[in-house]
């Protein structure tokens, strides 16, 4: 396979692009310069630092590390699920559970499998791809779960009412959160190839595998993207709706 | 012998006083109309019974066991609450009439169904129809049927005739009244004080969160 290489004049030359970019919020007025600065020196300072550090980890080749850096990720990852369920008892501690078990449940299935192997280069950006696929799936899982809550009160006090436990009061609550969840994985999935062409495919052509080799990979993401983020909803869903009651079985 | 017996009964959302220390008790076959103006606490009363809410002062005791103690899902059921607004859940009446059988882990009794759709004037076809056909007093009978489905001790019902047409309200009215002479305890909310004097053999009124009075009237 050829590594693919890229000289600095070439990426100097590709800066341009964002001066087009720069150059229409001027002239349109959008006042969108500073930002787009502020956002193209961030990119390349966390990117370059991201780059030393995945250089640093790959070379130890220790499992330890690798396995450190992807609990870091889980951390940052539950961090920002959980703020997006601001209202979710428990959330940060719901969200690293429900992704670090999907997360566990994937890598272990395609190490058993031989799909990949426990070795830092793989397991670091295969981390990255589910955890953050699964950290936007229950964000959305919560958003819709706290709105359920808010607007079908009705239903759930009725269900209560008529003698029903809390799960079969909320269940539909819960399939329409897991189903939110879940829907934007389900819905690219059904345009891959048409719409857009994916990023681990794009990224092992440009960097010179052959089509047919990059579009296996690209079939295993797209697998483990999907288990990755049912299991995370599906607990993150099934883990966050007992906290809207208390222990009388009442709606908090 | 009393069945439900309320004993200084505080209830407080933020700083608002909703129910102040209420104490009154319902002998078991009572048929009691609970009347006051909007906001006296009448609909909070109800919630309380069914343990939807708990109180934030004051114990209630069920048979003569505290409620805050027992389980909350059987005492619901032995407990049955009619909301003013009827919420039907799913897409058809079969949806509704068989939820309280699969909560209870039991096969869906079509005689039993059959039966109170006939008592509430309810054509057997209603069974499968999708409740967005429904009108509104269609609504509150099928979740009257469902609050009736498994012979509850107390029913608790929350101005249930309101959205009703005279000849529905009729209906209700004496469904209600033949349930409480096989020895159902009625507690029924209503603003109408004809309806609150026709069947009732007590009337209990709130003021401002207080009983103001409670009168013995069959």
């Amino acid at each position: 396979m050829n590594t693919a290489t890229m000289n600095v004049s070439s990426l100097l030359i590709a800066s341009v692009l964002v001066i087009i970019s720069m150059g229409f919020s001027y002239f349109q007025k959008l006042k969108l310069e500073k930002e787009t600065l502020i956002g193209v020196i961030r990119a390349i300072v966390q990117l370059t630092a991201v780059g030393y550090v995945l250089n640093f980890i790959f070379g130890l080749e220790n499992p330890l590390f690798t396995t450190m850096l992807v609990l870091f990720m889980l951390y940052n990852a539950a961090y920002n699920a959980s703020k997006r369920g601001k209202n979710i008892r428990n959330g940060l501690l719901i969200s690293f559970v429900s992704i670090g078990g999907g997360t566990a449940v994937t890598l272990s299935i395609l190490v058993i499998a031989g799909a990949i192997k426990y070795e830092p280069y793989q397991i670091v950006p295969i981390s990255g791809m589910i955890i953050s696929n699964a950290m936007v799936a229950i964000g959305l899982c919560y958003k819709q779960l706290i709105s359920d809550f808010k607007n079908k009160r009705d239903e759930v006090e009725t269900k209560l009412s008529l003698g029903a436990d809390i799960l079969p009061s909320s269940i539909e609550l819960i399939r329409d959160s897991i189903k939110t969840g879940m829907l934007p994985t389900i819905d690219s999935m059904k345009t891959l190839g048409i719409v857009s062409l994916p990023g681990t495919m794009t990224g092992l052509i440009l960097a010179g595998t052959p089509p047919l080799e990059a579009i296996k990979f690209q079939i295993m993401v797209t697998f483990m993207l999907l288990s990755t983020t049912s299991i995370a909803a599906f607990s993150a869903c099934y883990l966050a709706y007992k906290g809207f009651f208390n222990e009388r079985k009442q709606l908090r | 012998m009393n069945i439900l017996k309320f004993k200084n009964i505080s209830y407080r959302d933020g700083d608002n006083i909703i129910l102040d220390n209420i104490s009154f008790e319902v002998n078991a076959g009572d048929f009691i109309s609970i009347v006051g103006p909007s906001g006296s606490g009448k609909s909070t009363l109800l919630k309380l019974c069914s343990h939807l809410k708990s109180p934030t002062l004051g114990t209630i005791l069920f048979n003569g066991e505290d409620i805050s103690k027992s389980s909350p899902s059987s005492l619901r059921k032995d407990i049955a609450y009619c909301f003013q607004t009827p919420y039907l859940f799913g897409d058809t009446v079969s949806d509704n009439l068989s939820f309280p059988y699969s909560i209870r882990d039991r096969k869906v009794d079509m005689e039993r169904i059959n039966y109170l759709l006939s008592i509430f004037n309810i054509d057997k076809d209603f069974f499968n129809k999708t409740i967005i056909n429904l009108s509104g007093g269609e609504k509150q009978r099928v979740a009257l049927i469902r609050t009736l489905l498994f012979e509850p001790k107390i029913i608790l019902l929350d101005e249930v005739t309101s959205a009703l047409d005279v000849d529905n309200t009729l209906t209700v009215e004496n469904v209600i009244r033949d349930l409480n002479n096989t020895g159902l305890t009625i507690l029924w909310v209503t603003h109408n004080p004809e309806q609150s004097k026709k069947h009732a053999n007590k009337i209990l009124t709130l003021e401002n969160g207080k009983i103001s009075s409670l009168e013995v009237i069959k």
